[in-house]
């Protein structure tokens, strides 16, 4: 969208593959993942009995922007998260971190960008049990050879920041699956990476704390506005927190596109699938429903681009023809007419063409 | 003549495919009875003859393994005598420092901060209790004695524990090292106690060194064990979330790995210490050193109850204070608050009261004399009463006692172990083994093995058959070829052809070394406690499994028994039934009864609950439920129970042989106390062969019956 491309490239994954097995090399020669027909190869992996985690996984991740990857399990998005950070080695292609390769970087020097460029966030909060919270927080500075009282005064803002002051002392144990995993965010934070990377970081908790954890992640990411990659199994977190979503089944990245893109315009039944049960209304933005051609509606509302049908109905309610939509400088971009929104809610896949 | 019996009451069915295994049984059946009839023709097949003993060529001469062995460990003593003299030297001093500063420490000293690391450790209770432990040592006279035992186990603890975390570590992170550290972990396991001594009093020579390098060794393996098992438990996560905060290697492993591990490493740290008290005790038998198993063990030989029941109290009290001490630390949650604020001396206030009560102690033992030495006029010894009341109760009772004794012995172990065919006296059985009564009882065994198969299929017909033969002709008498094909074909059949194999060439190994008659002894010893234990152990499990209350009153039982040196269990034993088999099999059972208990409990209370459910909606009772669902269903755990029975019964028979078993046992302690290297190898080795044997085989069979229960 207008709004991403704007921005600066921060990391490219391209044709990454994870195959696991004896002979998984043997399919790469010189560790090129750019082969001319990927899905003869992922048949030929299958029918070799290697096990392909992540095949040909392609995608750009843009400066400040929350790109999910949601699947199913077993789909490889954990995978996938971890070649990004080389947890796992992937088998072929290419990570491209600020224009370097991590795949080429050596052991100290991918340690060295672990300890300052990254942070993560894990399923099971990934706490160290003997260490209270603030330790825990303090742990990677500590590693990195930060005296103590920088480290504990780092430590202190990033545990208020996840407002868990006062629990400085507490071991891990002692705290519930929530306040868990704010100890986990606060320890991620504390490098001030650039690229947070958070794997299923909501989905060990309940319905309730998940939505408040959700919340407290936007508002952080509005204060911070880190490039972050995110993983989810859960389709409506995903259309919730995502700028884009990465869509992975088998391995493979099933589709690519903003919420209201997956929504409206799925690329096969699989996706379709997902967008079944989704209120739309929540989903869809003036941004994409608007047509850009004509003249100036005089004296008409303006909205912002981001503004959801949900909020813009009431306003047709009102017997309006038109509202106009501004970006944030106030020039009129566009016009959404009642028509578009019924049309929109109505028939996503035709409405396509609109966008 | 049984397996005939076993045969016709097999063949007696139509059966419509007669599987493999059964025909090989038959064969065997065919075999087995040819060795009986032909053994008093062909006297080898009973005693296997010297002239088939192992041989190795060395030095252009045929030489016996024994004297191999023998001449090997010559030569290594005089080879590298200087090295194994230094390090001994080396470990002395410390050794002797150590012993001589806990004798130097005024006792209200040692009192005190036993006290408040037991304190630290768990609670005020744990403290009392440690306290009342330390004032019997004190008032029935055996603190220097204990002082000395402490000051061992002091030394090799460390000792231990760094071997073990090295190991540990190794194999944890290099897959070569596990190679090596895994097998060597099962071989040690299975050896025998005393034979750790053997090679070690050679090398290093008599005292005190002996035995701290021989508990040092033997305590290490739960060390290695529980490093290994603790490193590889901790999360995916956690080791990622380490990886991600940009841990090196080095910095991954101590900061990370090995802290996330603790609880499963002071789990190790807990058993080391245990196993390094038991193996100081038992090495007290090298002697040379004024330590409380000494004092058990002189005062038994002696035959003085009360004194070796007074200082057997001393080890049972120190076992549990240690045992209790460290899993306290093991245990403790860690929810004390972190201490921020305040100086040193208000963040750790109970380490300068340990300081303070030193110090106090150690002056006041300079103006007080009965703070210094606690004075003899006030030691309460009450070895006579003791004797006195010991032998008044074994007076009291005898009949009862003599008869349980004499019961076992006539009708259960010395036919297991010579045989009814030898044993059979009007005065004891009421009739002697003529054609007649031999021609009843096979026919007795017969139609009990014809019942038998008739109910439960024809493997309870082969099992009726073994059981028959061993009772008649002894494990003494039976001849060998039957015996070794029967324990091949069952691993065989439970567990493939290396399991046959291994087992073949263990009972090669102890035919070929002249092992076989006293491996034989011990065969009969175990496999008489083992049922023995299965049976009563067995039961109580079931009623464990059943009531709470049951539990809750063998639990703490259990877990006292376990902790315990092996050499207590002698102590109420010989006091009153003497030495013999069946003080032997008392000891053993006392000992090797835990696991049996606790698997079987284990076991029921694990089965399925969707299982049980179901059986009592189609209107079982509860006796149903627990014969027809629970047994059949826990049937692998039980067998993993068997296992470990078997093991606790020939780790215990070793020490039995202080109490005038014959066999292995007393064969090993026999090497120990003339320094023979060669028979104490052969014997340890033979023993070890034994627990391997049957380890392998009841492994295989419960994994077997894991499968076929699919409850893997």
């Amino acid at each position: 969208m207008a709004q991403t491309q704007e921005r600066e490239t921060k990391l490219t994954c391209r044709n990454v593959w994870k195959v696991y097995g004896s002979d998984a090399g043997s399919f790469f020669p010189g560790g090129n993942g750019a082969v001319d027909d990927p899905d003869a190869l992922v048949e030929r992996i299958r029918e070799s009995g290697n096990i392909g985690a992540a095949c040909d996984v392609s995608f750009d991740v843009h400066e400040g922007e929350i790109f999910i990857i949601m699947g199913l399990s077993g789909s490889g998005k954990s995978t996938i998260v971890r070649c990004l950070s080389r947890l796992v080695e992937p088998t072929a292609g290419e990570v491209i971190l600020d224009g370097e390769n991590l795949l080429k970087v050596s052991k100290e020097k991918l340690i060295d960008i672990r300890r300052h460029k990254m942070g993560m966030v894990f399923q099971n909060f990934g706490l160290l049990p003997h260490l209270s919270v603030l330790e825990n927080v303090a742990f990677p500075l500590q590693v990195q050879g930060i005296d103590r009282a920088a480290r504990v005064k780092r430590a202190m803002e990033m545990i208020d920041l996840v407002g868990l002051s006062g629990r400085e002392t507490s071991y891990p144990r002692q705290l519930s699956g929530g306040q868990q995993q704010r100890v986990g965010i606060a320890r991620s934070l504390a490098v001030e990476p650039e690229l947070w990377f958070l794997d299923e970081p909501f989905s060990a908790l309940d319905p309730l704390i998940r939505r408040q954890m959700q919340d407290e992640f936007l508002r952080l990411q509005k204060m911070l506005h880190k490039t972050i990659v995110f993983i989810t199994h859960d389709f409506l977190e995903a259309l919730r927190l995502a700028d884009r979503i990465a869509i992975m089944k088998d391995g493979r990245v099933v589709q690519i596109g903003t919420p209201a893109e997956v929504v409206m315009k799925p690329a096969n039944a699989y996706v379709e699938e997902f967008t079944q049960d989704v209120p739309r209304v929540k989903v869809i933005t003036a941004r994409d429903i608007m047509s850009q051609a004509g003249k100036p509606l005089e004296g008409a509302q303006t909205v912002a681009p981001g503004t959801t049908l949900e909020q813009l109905m009431p306003r047709f309610g009102e017997g309006l023809d038109a509202v106009a939509v501004a970006d944030e400088s106030g020039t009129v971009v566009g016009h959404v007419t009642p028509q578009a929104v019924l049309t929109a809610l109505a028939t996503a896949h035709e409405e396509g063409s609109t966008l | 003549m049984t397996v005939a019996a076993q045969e016709q009451g097999s063949s007696g069915f139509s059966l419509g495919r007669v599987s493999p295994q059964l025909v090989s049984w038959l064969v065997f059946g065919v075999f087995a009875i040819a060795c009986i009839l032909l053994r008093e023709e062909m006297k080898w097949l009973v005693t296997y003859p010297k002239e088939w003993f192992l041989k190795l060529p060395i030095g252009g001469e045929w030489v016996l393994l024994e004297k191999a062995l023998e001449g090997l460990m010559d030569w290594i003593t005089l080879t590298f005598k200087p090295v194994f003299r230094f390090i001994s030297m080396v470990l002395t001093y410390p050794m002797r420092w150590l012993e001589g500063l806990l004798h130097w420490l005024p006792w209200p000293a040692t009192f005190a901060l036993v006290t408040i690391l037991a304190y630290r450790a768990k609670d005020l209770r744990l403290a009392l209790f440690c306290l009342a432990g330390l004032s019997y040592m004190l008032i029935v006279g055996y603190w220097d004695e204990s002082m000395s035992t402490l000051a061992l186990v002091g030394m090799s603890v460390p000792l231990s524990l760094t071997i073990g975390l090295v190991m540990g570590l190794l194999a944890f992170q290099y897959r070569w090292a596990r190679r090596i550290v895994e097998p060597t972990l099962d071989v040690m396991q299975t050896v025998p106690t005393f034979a750790y001594l053997v090679p070690i009093l050679i090398l290093f020579g008599v005292g005190p060194v002996v035995g701290m390098v021989a508990s040092a060794i033997y305590a290490s393996p739960p060390m290695v064990r529980n490093v290994m098992l603790g490193l590889r438990r901790v999360s995916d996560d956690v080791i990622e979330s380490g990886e991600m905060s940009g841990c090196n290697r080095f910095q991954l492993l101590f900061q990370v790995r090995i802290p996330a591990a603790t609880p499963t490493i002071m789990v190790g740290v807990n058993q080391t210490i245990m196993a390094a008290l038991s193996m100081v005790i038992i090495a007290a038998i090298i002697g040379g050193f004024a330590d409380i198993g000494w004092e058990v063990l002189s005062t038994m030989r002696k035959a003085q109850t009360g004194q070796s029941l007074l200082a057997g109290i001393v080890i049972v009290v120190m076992a549990m204070m240690m045992d209790r001490i460290s899993r306290g630390f093991t245990e403790r949650t860690g929810d004390i608050p972190l201490r921020t604020g305040g100086n040193f001396l208000q963040r750790h206030p109970l380490l300068w009261a340990a300081v303070a009560a030193t110090g106090i102690g150690i002056v006041l033992s300079h103006l007080v004399p009965f703070f210094k030495d606690y004075p003899d006029a006030l030691v309460f010894y009450p070895a006579e009463p003791l004797n006195d009341a010991v032998s008044w109760f074994t007076r009291e009772f005898f009949f009862a006692t003599d008869a349980v004794k004499t019961w076992t012995l006539y009708y259960f172990m010395l036919p297991m172990k010579a045989g009814l065919e030898n044993i059979a006296r009007p005065q004891s059985w009421g009739f002697s083994m003529t054609q007649t009564t031999a021609a009843i009882y096979w026919a007795v065994v017969l139609g009990l093995g014809a019942g038998l198969v008739r109910l439960f299929g024809w493997r309870a017909g082969v099992v009726v058959g073994l059981l028959g033969v061993l009772y008649f002709f002894g494990s003494t008498g039976t001849p060998w070829p039957a015996f070794v094909a029967a324990v091949t074909l069952i691993a065989y059949q439970v567990g493939g052809w290396r399991t046959a194999l291994f087992a073949f060439l263990g009972m090669a190994f102890m035919l070929s070394t002249g092992a076989w008659p006293r491996a034989m002894l011990s065969f009969y010893l175990t496999a008489t406690s083992v049922l023995f234990c299965f049976a009563i152990g067995g039961a109580l499990g079931i009623w464990a499994a059943q009531s709470d209350r049951a539990s809750a009153v063998l639990r703490p039982i259990n877990d006292t028994m376990q902790t315990m040196p092996l050499f207590v269990f002698l102590i109420p034993v010989i006091m009153v039934f003497l030495v013999g088999d069946f003080s032997a099999l008392l000891a053993i059972m006392m000992y090797a009864i835990v696991p049996a208990i606790r698997y079987t409990e284990y076991g029921l209370r694990n089965v399925d609950p969707v299982a049980v459910e179901a059986a009592r909606m189609m209107g079982c009772t509860e006796r149903q439920v627990l014969w027809r669902v629970k047994l059949p269903l826990a049937i692998p755990e039980i067998m993993l129970g068997l296992n470990q029975v078997i093991m606790f019964a020939l780790a215990m028979l070793v020490i039995a042989a202080l109490v005038g078993t014959k066999g292995l046992g007393q064969w090993v302690y026999d090497s120990l106390t003339n320094a023979r290297f060669g028979q104490g190898f052969i014997a340890g080795g033979s023993m070890a062969l034994m627990a391997m044997i049957a380890d392998r085989i009841i492994q295989a069979w419960a994994a077997q019956k894991k499968r076929d229960l699919g409850v893997d």
